[in-house]
This record gives structure tokens, sequence and C-alpha cells, in this order.
């Protein structure tokens, strides 16, 4: 979210010298909740992981790590892509930054499908909530943020629908930022529960 | 008042106070047979006065609800109330009913009146806070249909806020989770899981929306502030309590029978539910502290910053105290529940009804706030009712860490009786706190009949 931040701000002529928050206070306030709810989950997993150290290491293996790295270049791409569409709304192009929506929705739809592929190969192995605590934390965190991923497409959607109707311009920002801090947001939890639960043993 | 109809809140507003003072009067019966026994037995039954203890909550509560929704919706939507004729008949049906359930409860043995109201034919009856008879249970729904439909009617014939979006998608939360209570499945672990889909999901799902509307509607009158700013964090409120309480209601899930992982998703998320009261909390500050008028009625201020208040005291901090499902093995079902849900309830759902009352009542008796006096002695309650239940919940907080200790964590644990035995102080000060909250609430009554100089209508 910071590269979005600053972007933008390097791009907008610099008139006022106060510092300004990028999108609307309460999603900032929904992005804190957010964070915290993932941070004490991540921090239940750590617990647990700390009395079952062999046991996550074994099952950690068993997960699809390249299907995760893709899913990380996916996103990390999607949220580039959105960075160019606020940047382009701040010099008035709005059907460029509708493009890079568009863009950043098609990597978000990419992010799901690798998932859905990824569930399906888990499940057949009967992984599962009561499995192994493992594999309640893998369901659980993934699962929560895959929806997360989708309710960001709707977001993105909306976005793309309000740049096609030219309704953002510097000055009138606040929907397209506000939309853009809460996509970033979902790709920072990505970018610390991937390695979490993909890589780190 | 702006809208002729917005009236028909009143008979609504006055029924919720005379339950609420029947509520009080069983509660206090109830504290006393904890200390005494066969205090009015066998008239009075402990389980009898408790179940008429938590209906008449439920009832007047509801009451509340539906008049605040004849009063904000005309507001809200300004246009008259779709049928007036039709929320007058829905009065009388609801208290009929609710009066009868009672001196049901009251004068015929449960099992008999089971059999009396067609248990048989569909057996919903003997579950906590569900005892109501099968009769009851549909008249409930008709009218909470009834009323969705007059207040659904009325938001689509005028302006769209919001508050009136917020307040209905509550409502109507409200009548379709009670359907659950129609379902009773042999299988005790399913039945405890849809029991608590009307239980939680109601108080902590659907119920805080209703809360977050009215509070919202309050605040905007009385400190002037945009609109769109109250909406704002009215939509980040609704939010928040949405995703924690709903997946929250796995912390009623531990030990019921069902997977293990509930004991995780409802910890964490149920952990969180403190988050939105909170949030109420900064938003009911804020918004007084930037209001852009003084407000002559300083009461209705008052309730409102306490409902935020006590609604994260209650509902928020001693929900969390123990909501974690390693805590929770101790704690479960002891009086530190009670200590919440008594003080969850007053803060967040009793506090908020009588904050619409108190901003509305006045404007319905045709003045823009209560005389000074009145307002004083309404102040008064408010600071005696807060203050004691502050001490009921910290007398059975004490009452329950020692039963949990004594009972549960000891070495030598104590039978769950000879345990009680060793609380009884804990009892007698929770019951002297609630003569105190009963006072306050007689003190409440009485501002409604003191006299003095008013302030006109400002609109």
């Amino acid at each position: 979210m910071n590269t979005a931040t600053t972007a933008a701000l390097s791009v907008a002529p610099a008139i006022t010298v106060e510092r300004r928050l990028a999108g609307d206070l309460a999603i900032w306030i929904f992005i804190l909740a957010e964070l915290l709810a993932f941070g004490v989950f991540f921090a239940a997993y750590a617990f647990t992981r700390a009395n079952h150290i062999e046991l996550f290491d074994a099952e950690q293996v068993a997960l699809h790590r390249d299907a995760g790295a893709l899913n990380t270049v996916l996103l990390l791409t999607a949220s580039y892509f959105v960075v160019r569409a606020v940047q382009a709304a701040e010099r008035l192009a709005s059907a460029a930054s509708a493009r890079w929506l568009l863009a950043a929705m098609v990597c978000g739809a990419g992010f799901v499908i690798v998932k859905l592929f990824e569930y399906s190969a888990a499940f057949e192995q009967g992984v599962s909530l009561s499995s192994s605590p493992f594999h309640m934390f893998y369901l659980s965190l993934t699962f929560f943020h895959f929806m997360h991923v989708i309710l960001g497409m709707v977001i993105l959607g909306a976005m793309w629908f309000g740049a096609r109707a030219g309704r953002y311009r510097p000055g009138d920002m606040n929907g397209l930022e506000t939309g853009a801090a809460y996509w970033h947001m979902v790709d920072l939890v990505w970018l610390i529960l991937f390695p979490l639960v993909y890589v780190i043993h | 008042m702006q809208y002729k109809s917005q009236a028909v809140a009143m008979p609504y507003f006055i029924a919720a106070i005379g339950l609420f003072v029947g509520q009080i009067i069983f509660g206090l019966i109830m504290g006393m047979q904890y200390v005494v026994g066969d205090f009015l037995f066998p008239e009075i039954p402990f389980n009898v006065a408790r179940m008429v203890h938590t209906n008449l909550l439920i009832v007047w509560l509801l009451f509340g609800f539906m008049g605040a929704a004849y009063y904000m919706v005309p507001e809200e939507s300004e246009t008259e109330l779709y049928s007036t004729k039709l929320a007058w008949i829905l009065f009388w049906v609801f208290l009929a009913a609710g009066a009868l359930t009672i001196l049901g409860y009251l004068f015929v043995p449960y099992a008999t009146l089971a059999e009396m109201t067609g248990n048989d034919l569909l057996a919903t009856m003997g579950r906590e806070f569900l005892e109501q008879p099968l009769p009851t249970k549909i008249g409930i729904v008709v009218v909470a249909l009834a009323f969705l439909f007059n207040i659904t009617m009325t938001v689509l014939k005028g302006r769209k806020t919001a508050i009136s979006v917020v307040l209905l998608l509550g409502l109507w939360g409200l009548a379709i989770f009670f359907l659950f209570s129609f379902y009773n499945p042999h299988n005790l672990v399913r039945d405890k899981l849809y029991w608590w889909f009307v239980v939680h999901l109601w108080v902590e799902g659907v119920w805080e929306l209703i809360l977050a509307a009215l509070l919202a509607f309050v605040l905007i009158k009385v400190t002037g502030v945009d609109r769109e700013v109250i909406e704002k964090w009215l939509y980040v409120i609704i939010t928040l309590a949405l995703v924690t309480g709903i997946i929250g209601t796995g912390h009623h899930f531990f030990w019921i029978g069902t997977p293990e992982y509930w004991q995780w998703w409802g910890s964490i998320f149920s952990a969180l539910e403190p988050v939105p009261f909170f949030a109420m909390t900064v938003f009911a500050f804020n918004m007084v502290n930037r209001r852009k008028r003084e407000h002559p009625n300083k009461a209705a201020v008052l309730w409102a910053l306490g409902t935020g208040v006590m609604a994260f005291l209650g509902a928020g901090v001693w929900g969390f105290l123990h909501t974690l499902a390693p805590v929770n093995y101790y704690t479960h079902g002891s009086q530190i529940t009670a200590a919440h849900g008594h003080m969850a309830f007053y803060g967040a759902y009793v506090m908020v009804v009588i904050t619409i009352i108190s901003y509305a009542m006045p404007l319905l008796r045709g003045r823009a706030a209560n005389s000074e006096k009145a307002q004083v002695l309404e102040m008064w309650s408010f600071w005696l009712m807060t203050i004691a239940m502050v001490f009921i919940t910290l007398f059975l907080t004490a009452a329950g860490i020692l039963q949990v200790w004594l009972q549960r964590v000891s070495d030598t644990p104590m039978s769950f009786m000879a345990a009680q035995d060793q609380v009884v102080l804990f009892y007698w000060m929770r019951e002297w706190a609630g003569v105190v909250f009963f006072i306050g609430l007689l003190t409440y009554l009485a501002s409604f009949f003191v006299k003095g100089e008013t302030k006109a209508v400002a609109n």
C-alpha cells in the first residue's frame, strides 16, 4: 500500500504541504481491524506450531509451494496494476486507469483459479479442517484470505465502472484510493501468509 | 415530532418501560432465591422466575425496537408511516400475547402449559430463552412480519437513508433468525447449534445493527454532525460487528459436540468482537465532541454516551474475559457468564432503548426536551442504574471466579451446591446492588412525571 501512496503522491502536484491520508479514514480503520484479525490468527498459528513442530514441517512440505509462489506473483502484479490505475487517474487518463484495473482483476481471477485447483487437490488427499492442526490453519487462513481476494475483486470491479465513467480525477481520488488501499492490504496479508504457511520451517 | 404517525411509538415505549419494571421485580425475586432458597416457594419457583425475567427482557426490548422503528422511520423516510392503524393493532396483539404468555408461565405448570398449547404437535418449548408456547412463537412471527411489512413499505415510499437500511437489515435479520426457534432436531448437538442461531445471531449479530442504527439516529439529532460522517461510521461499525459476530458464534460451539476447529474459529473471531463496540464508543464521543449544536436534551446525550461505554465494557470486555476456549474450558456456564450477560444486555440494549426513549418521548409529548428538573432526575436514574449494574457485574464476577476455583480448578474440587454455599456473600451483595438498580428504575419512572418549564420544539 505504501507504493501506491507514495506513487500517487509523487505524481500529484505538490500543492498541499500538509500530509494527506490516501483513501478514506474509514477504510484505514477497517484495514487495521482486518490486520488485527489476521495478526491474531498468525499468532495462534505460531503458538500451535511451537507445540507440533514436526507435524507442521511434514505437512507443510506436502503443500503446493509452486502454486503459492505463482499466486504471490499474481497478487503482486495485480497490486502493481492498481498502482498504475491510480497514477493514470491522477493524470486524467480514465480509460487507461480502467484498463489497468481490468488487468488487476484478471490477475485476481488467476489467483482464484490457482487456489481452487490447490483446494481440490488438497481435498482429494483428505485434507480437512479436522484432519490435523496444521491443515486446520492452512485451510482457515488461506480460505479467510481467499474470501478477501474475492471481496477485493468486487471492489476493483466497482472501481472499474467508476474509472470508465471518469469519476476519479486529481482532487477527487477518494473512491479509487480507498479501494486501492484495500487491495494492497489483501496483497500484504498474502505476503505474510505465504512464507509463514508454505515456506518457513 | 415531524410526522403525525410517529405518535404510535409512544404506546410501544410505555409498554417497554412497564415490562422493564416487571423484569426487574422478577430479577429481585430470583436474586433473593439465590440466598434464601425457598423464598416465595411454591408460588414462584426459581425456574419460572428466571423464565419470566429473561422473557420479559426480550419482549420489552422488542417493544423498544419496534417503538424506535415507528419513531425513526417516518422521520428518516420523510413520509408518514405506511399504516398507523396496523401499528396500533400489532401493539395490542403483541401486548396481549406477551401478557398471556407470562401469565401462563406464572399460573400453569410448564408441562401442562406445553400440553395445552400444542407442544406435542411441534415440540419447540423447554429450551432456554425459547420457552414460549407454540402459539406465542407463531404470534411473534406474525407480528414481526406485519411490522416489517409496515416499516419496509414506509421506507420504500420515502427517502432511503443508511440508518433506515441498517435498521431494516437488523430487524429483518431478527425475524429470520427467530425462525430457527421452530427447528428442534432430536440430535442434541444440532439442537444446540441451531439454538445459538437464534440466541447468538440475535444479540451478537443483527441486534447490533439495530443498536448502531438507533445510536446513529440519536447522535445525528442531538449533535447536528453531518449525516455523511455518521453514516460512514455506521457502515464501518456494522461491517466489523458482522465479520466478528457471525463467525464468533463459534465461541458457543466449543463443548457442544462440534468439530475442534470451532475452538480456534470461535476464539479468534469472538476475541475481536470488542472491536466494533470500541468503535461505537469512539464514535459516540467523537460525534458529541464535534457537535454543532447544544441540544437541550442533555439526558438523551448522556444515555447515548453511556450506551457506548457500557456496551463496550459489558459486551466487549466482559465477553472477552471468558471467550477464549482455554479459559472457557473452566468458566463455561459459571457466574462469569451471568456477570457478562447482565452488563452486556444492560449496556448495549437496555441503554440504547432508553436512549431513544429519552430522546423521542419529550418530542412525542410536544416539547424539545423535558424540564431541567425532570432531566436532572433522569440523569440521577442513569447513574443509579448504571453504577448498580457495574456492581452487580463485579459481584457476580467475584462469585464466578470463586466458583470456578472451588468447583473446577482446585485440587479438591467441591460439588456445585457446596461451591454455591461458599459464595453466598457475593449473592447478597448482588441482591443489594439489585435493590439500588430498582430504586434507579423508580427514579427513572418518576422523571416522567416531574413538571417544570420546558423548551418548545425548535423546528
